[in-house]
């Protein structure tokens, strides 16, 4: 535990130098988004072992959403913000409710299944601008007072919000609902056996993870001022699965490494066109068959630390 | 009424294409537990190998037909011995995430040399035209998919529930290590199992070039409505895949000529359905 918070003190010292080393801070940004989006995932796969493809459902409903309410209502950005996480949230209870209903396999497919009828709902539906998107969000002024147009004011709020966000994940999953999520993970039956709810439990991990995972859309919305389909289609889903998987399932900063790997490739390697599908692609296929615990699992199992 | 019929008949082809995927799916959970999601690319790759073969080999439809399925089947085979076999054991997520990786580099590397927009493959000669029905005019082809992908169905089901070799599938699906024990090559069955599903895939992919165009991205999309039907129909049996996929593809039809908005999402709303009143699908057994 004592590595962990170690760990998080580094990275919030690293990431709060990031305007002062010329890193672009547009990119950190957009990974940072990402990684809180992983962090969420993991949560559900990581700690109760609920493998879902469908995530980009609420990455991007929570996206349209606050895209909307800045754009359109004109409304502040924190109401932005808990209007898109709301609308995660109740997508996630709704989604939930029916993919829990089958497990293991089933529950991948069934949730893959529902995030393409998202897909396809928000493709047809009149306020998302179907295929065009909603373009040119407002940033807005934060408390009435903080310019988030300005660069460095919006990398120092998502940097914050998304340090939070860890902070809170990392609560949740060493609380003892989080311990129970473990033991579901690591056998079923016996937590049925000790009495715990394990539906309960699995629903509750499931809305944790897809509200979190909304907050992340929300914020990206403030970064890249354009919300698109690409947010909710199943290639976003199955990217947040490779993120978390090359950082490593169920580990604190593994979906963070991730995220900023994933993120880079795409950003530098963008010239090669489709090759970078082909090159994730293969990443999956090396990942999956040689260092299933990803790299920030592999360097804590060597150094034998909990990280 | 032309409409509707017509309709119909295009929801029956879909219906065709879910059976022999979902019918591919389900062979190959019963003996690998892996949910292959490569399964959508390697449909688009028989559809690409017909092409290949009509383009620069100048070998027809009817050639098409055989070799696609053997060449891609082969590619599969090939798969399951260098990756796929490398996951025994594991948790069966991992099987799905390596295939998905699969699908990745698959239909990448298709989309670098072909685009993203689709080719025609022209319809075989024998099968153009149109009969006239009575009640509607059906176009030969349409019917030919139809009736090959029923005959297809059923000579897999022959195979697996009524013949020697379907008996030791079945037996390795349930005790592998105990069919192993008998002098029986379980391994060599798990690869030929693989080669049939793909094959099955390939096949499906080489009927819907001429209605479809072969484009790389054929068979990302149609891969998940699959996996819908496959939750709806749950993967116990297969009778079961196979009717659940027609029945889809049918009422695919009828949404298409009643409620047109709703045709993309039908499917997928049956599931949850499906889901909420017989979670374990309409044939499954409880796991």
């Amino acid at each position: 535990m004592a590595d962990e918070i170690a760990g998080f003190f580094v990275m919030a010292v690293l990431l709060a130098a990031v305007p002062f080393t010329g890193i672009y801070p547009y990119f950190v940004m957009q990974a940072l988004c990402f990684s809180l989006f992983a962090c969420a995932f993991n949560l559900l796969i990581g700690y109760s072992g609920l493998l879902s493809f469908g995530h980009s459902m609420f990455l991007g409903t929570a996206g349209y959403f606050t895209a909307y309410s800045l754009k359109s209502w004109g409304v502040p950005p924190v109401a932005g913000v808990l209007i898109g996480v709301f609308a995660a949230a109740v997508l996630s209870v709704i989604t939930g409710a029916i993919a829990i209903r089958r497990q293991g396999i089933y529950f991948a497919m069934i949730t893959l299944a529902l995030s393409q009828l998202m897909y396809f709902i928000y493709l047809r539906a009149p306020f998302t601008g179907g295929e065009d998107g909603i373009q040119g969000i407002p940033q807005g002024m934060l408390f009435g007072f903080i310019d988030l147009s300005n660069t460095n004011t919006l990398y120092y709020f998502i940097l914050s919000v998304f340090l939070l966000a860890f902070l809170l994940i990392y609560r949740i999953v060493n609380s003892p609902f989080g311990e129970v999520l473990k033991s579901i993970r690591e056998n079923e039956p016996r937590a049925i056996s000790l009495g715990y709810k394990v539906d309960q439990y699995k629903l509750m991990a499931f809305i944790l993870s897809g509200t979190l995972a909304g907050l992340a859309g929300s914020l990206k919305m403030f970064v890249t001022q354009n919300a698109s389909l690409t947010d909710v289609h199943w290639t976003m889903s199955g990217e947040v699965v490779l993120m978390t998987l090359v950082g490593g399932l169920g580990t604190s900063f593994g979906p963070i490494v991730g995220a900023f790997i994933i993120v880079a490739m795409q950003q530098y390697l963008s010239e090669f066109g489709q090759w970078v599908m082909v090159m994730q692609g293969a990443v999956f296929i090396v990942c999956v068959l040689t260092f299933r615990r990803g790299i920030v699992g592999e360097i804590a199992h060597y150094f034998k630390r909990s990280l | 009424m032309q409409a509707l019929y017509g309709q119909l008949l295009v929801g029956l082809i879909n219906g065709s294409f879910y059976a022999l995927l979902s019918l591919g799916l389900a062979v190959i959970f019963g003996m690998l537990e892996i949910i292959n999601f490569a399964h959508g690319a390697l449909y688009m790759m028989g559809a690409f190998t017909a092409y290949f073969l009509l383009h620069y080999f100048g070998l027809n439809y009817w050639w098409a037909l055989l070799f696609a399925p053997l060449i891609v089947g082969a590619f599969g085979m090939l798969l399951e011995r260098t990756l796929l076999r490398g996951l025994q054991g594991l948790d069966p997520l991992y099987g799905l995430l390596l295939t998905f990786g699969l699908a990745l580099v698959i239909q990448g590397i298709f989309q670098n040399y072909f685009g993203s927009s689709g080719m025609p493959y022209a319809m075989p000669a024998e099968l153009r035209g149109a009969v006239n029905l009575g009640f509607m005019y059906l176009p030969i082809y349409r019917g030919w998919v139809v009736i090959v992908s029923l005959v297809v169905c059923l000579a897999t089901w022959f195979l697996i529930e009524r013949t020697r070799l379907g008996a030791y599938l079945r037996a390795a699906t349930e005790n592998p290590t105990l069919v192993r024990a008998f002098g029986i090559n379980v391994p060599l069955m798990i690869t030929l199992t693989y080669g049939l599903g793909v094959g099955l895939a390939a096949l499906a992919g080489v009927l819907s070039a001429p209605i479809n165009q072969v484009g790389p991205l054929m068979g990302a999309d149609l891969i998940i409505v699959v996996f819908a039907v496959v939750v709806i129909g749950g993967m116990g049996s297969i009778m079961g895949s196979v009717i659940t996929g027609f029945s889809l593809g049918v009422i695919e039809g009828l949404t298409k000529y009643f409620y047109p908005e709703a045709s993309n999402t039908v499917v997928f709303v049956l599931m949850v359905l499906v889901l909420l009143v017989k979670p374990t699908g309409l044939t499954g057994r409880a796991n």
